[in-house]
């Protein structure tokens, strides 16, 4: 055979093959983010199988008969608190005839009642009511009904597993797989710990935005410490963040998750470090109070700690701010980014405050995090267009392991490492 | 009724000022709208009904209009694009020696260089404009928003 045919050949057998650098994920081929049937697969290994997948906080559904609707992967499903205050998660299509049957974003309700048909559910999914199940009598004689063997207890809604910890809710379609504390290992579980100590939360709002590039792109922005100086140039500029401050960064033990640990240090002037060009060293805010910082006990030292659960959520504690940011993706060029601001229920009206003024430097609108979405939706525009290139992602090294510096994009070859194990490509 | 048709019409000349300064990218002249101990927010409709305290951008001095101009032209990355306010009557719910209180609802359309004109953002404002020796100022505007997605980000004042 020669060259060109082995060519056409191995172009006819995998059109979109990928192909790994050196077999290993320090150049990433642009094809991860743009096939849909790639995606499609993701959706399948990584929302709907072996993973917890993020719902929400119980503070969202504090009584009974409270729910919230939301999205695991694209899948709508339904929280709920059920009347023994336990909670609950069930995919929101009727079991009757699919209909996607729960409008309404949140609520309060004894049941869901399917409108077509009324079949209705109880708080925790199971089939209660459906019209006509013995038929309708008429003229002495019974008219249609279910056929006798028909068993309600076989045709409630989809129940996922959920786990609870902290306050926060996960939840999965698949019942076989290990527990929420395995699934993210004991590294990260301790900062997740650290910010769902057990204290109650209070929720102080949402923020949503659609983010026109690949849902994988916002877990690779929180695994990224090589941008934060670069990009964002307020945090440079106003002090926030600098490329010296000292850091951590920490992988469970498949590197899916990860954990960025930084602490704010006052040691050289800022442009020394950061060489950001449009670094205005002088530059003093109108009104300091967006940056009125007070330091709270369970820090336990580090300013921010960013983590990254894969596959759908992001955990923010930027100083004062605090949020989860809910991946839910749209086709595998789009998806929305669900910011769930929150607070403790012990915090006085003054840390309040701080925690609403600091939000500014985050979400769709923040100092901060606009331009996030902004290089998402370019960086996706750059990968449709050249899909046989590939990323780059070779600061630090190629090989994948925790740092105790920021200096490196080892979390991101992590995450695909993991990927490619997942998806055998 | 000849005052209140001077209210009337010194307040859509304000909102029409409004409009022209923030679609015309002077910053500037946008935060010299507000009075200096004023109230700038912009929140998802969800949140100002639900009574959750969070909004897209809250800002409670002219200082924080300043470093919100600031961060727009010297920090914060974004694709360029042009806005284009349409403001509908306002409703006038309290006038008095030294305030009025109104309402009025609001579209803004975004458009990116090389790509059509979309709707970015609805809603309504919910304003409270005090009288000055320099005219009708904001001491509040609230912009509440219907669009239930941002598209990607806001960068520039609704």
């Amino acid at each position: 055979m020669n060259a060109i045919d082995a060519t056409l050949t191995q172009l006819q057998s995998s059109p979109s093959a990928l192909n790994w650098y050196e077999n290993g994920t320090s150049r990433i081929p642009f094809r991860v983010y743009t096939d849909a049937e790639r995606h499609r697969k993701e959706l399948e290994a990584f929302f709907y199988k072996n993973h917890w997948c993020y719902v929400g906080l119980e503070a969202e559904i504090p009584n009974v008969g409270d729910f919230k609707r939301t999205a695991i992967g694209e899948r709508s499903v339904v929280m709920s608190r059920a009347e023994d205050g336990s909670v609950h998660v069930f995919e929101n299509v009727c079991a009757h005839r699919g209909m996607q049957f729960c409008r309404e974003r949140h609520g309060n309700r004894k049941d869901f009642v399917c409108p077509y048909h009324q079949w209705s559910y109880s708080l925790k999914g199971d089939l209660q009511g459906v019209p006509f199940i013995r038929g309708v009598k008429q003229d002495g004689k019974v008219n249609g009904g279910m056929p006798p063997d028909f068993k309600k207890e076989e045709h409630g809604l989809t129940k996922l597993r959920v786990a609870t910890r902290g306050g926060v809710v996960f939840a999965t379609f698949d019942h076989a797989m290990e527990s929420f504390e395995d699934f993210v290992g004991e590294a990260v579980l301790h900062y997740f710990d650290r910010m769902f100590n057990g204290r109650k939360l209070k929720i102080l709002g949402y923020n949503r935005q659609r983010i026109p590039g690949n849902w994988k792109l916002m877990q690779e922005n929180i695994k990224d410490p090589y941008h934060p100086g670069l990009l964002h140039t307020w945090f440079v500029t106003f002090g926030l963040w600098r490329a010296d401050n000292k850091a951590e960064l920490k992988m469970d033990r498949h590197f899916r998750h990860a954990a960025m640990i930084s602490t704010r240090g006052n040691a050289q002037a800022a442009n020394e470090v950061s060489k950001v060009s449009s670094f205005k060293e002088t530059m003093q805010l109108h009104d300091a109070r967006f940056l009125d910082i007070v330091p709270e006990a369970w820090w336990n030292g580090p300013t921010a700690v960013m983590t990254t659960l894969f596959p759908s959520v992001i955990l923010q504690q930027q100083v004062n701010s605090v949020s989860t940011r809910h991946i839910q993706p749209r086709g595998n060029g789009e998806f929305d980014f669900v910011w769930t601001h929150f607070g403790y229920e012990d915090d006085a009206p003054e840390m309040t405050e701080r925690r609403l003024r600091q939000s500014n430097l985050f979400g769709p609108a923040g100092f901060v995090s606009a331009d996030d979405g902004e290089v998402i939706e370019l960086s996706q525009k750059g990968f449709e267009q050249k899909p046989d290139h590939r990323a780059l992602a070779e600061l630090g090294g190629r090989d994948v392991g925790d740092t105790d510096h920021m200096v490196t994009e080892t979390l991101i070859r992590g995450m695909y490492a993991y990927w490619r194990k997942v998806m055998g490509e | 009724m000849s005052e209140q048709l001077e209210t009337y019409f010194a307040v859509t000349q304000l909102h029409a000022r409004y409009a022209t300064v923030v679609d015309a990218k002077d910053w500037d002249a946008w935060c010299e709208l507000f009075v200096d101990d004023c109230v700038y927010r912009i929140q998802p409709r969800e949140n100002y009904e639900r009574g959750f305290p969070l909004a897209t951008l809250s800002f409670t001095s002219k200082g924080m209009l300043k470093d919100r101009a600031y961060g727009i032209r010297e920090t914060l990355f974004h694709d360029p694009y042009y806005q284009r306010h349409v403001i509908g009557a306002p409703l006038i719910l309290e006038s008095s020696a030294t305030h009025i209180d109104c309402e009025s609802n609001y579209a803004v359309f975004r458009t990116k260089l090389s790509e059509l004109s979309t709707v970015f953002n609805v809603g309504r404002y919910i304003d409270r404009i005090v009288r000055t020796p320099e005219g009708l100022r904001f001491q509040s505007r609230q912009c509440v928003y219907d669009s239930e997605m941002i598209p990607n980000s806001i960068i520039y004042p609704i």
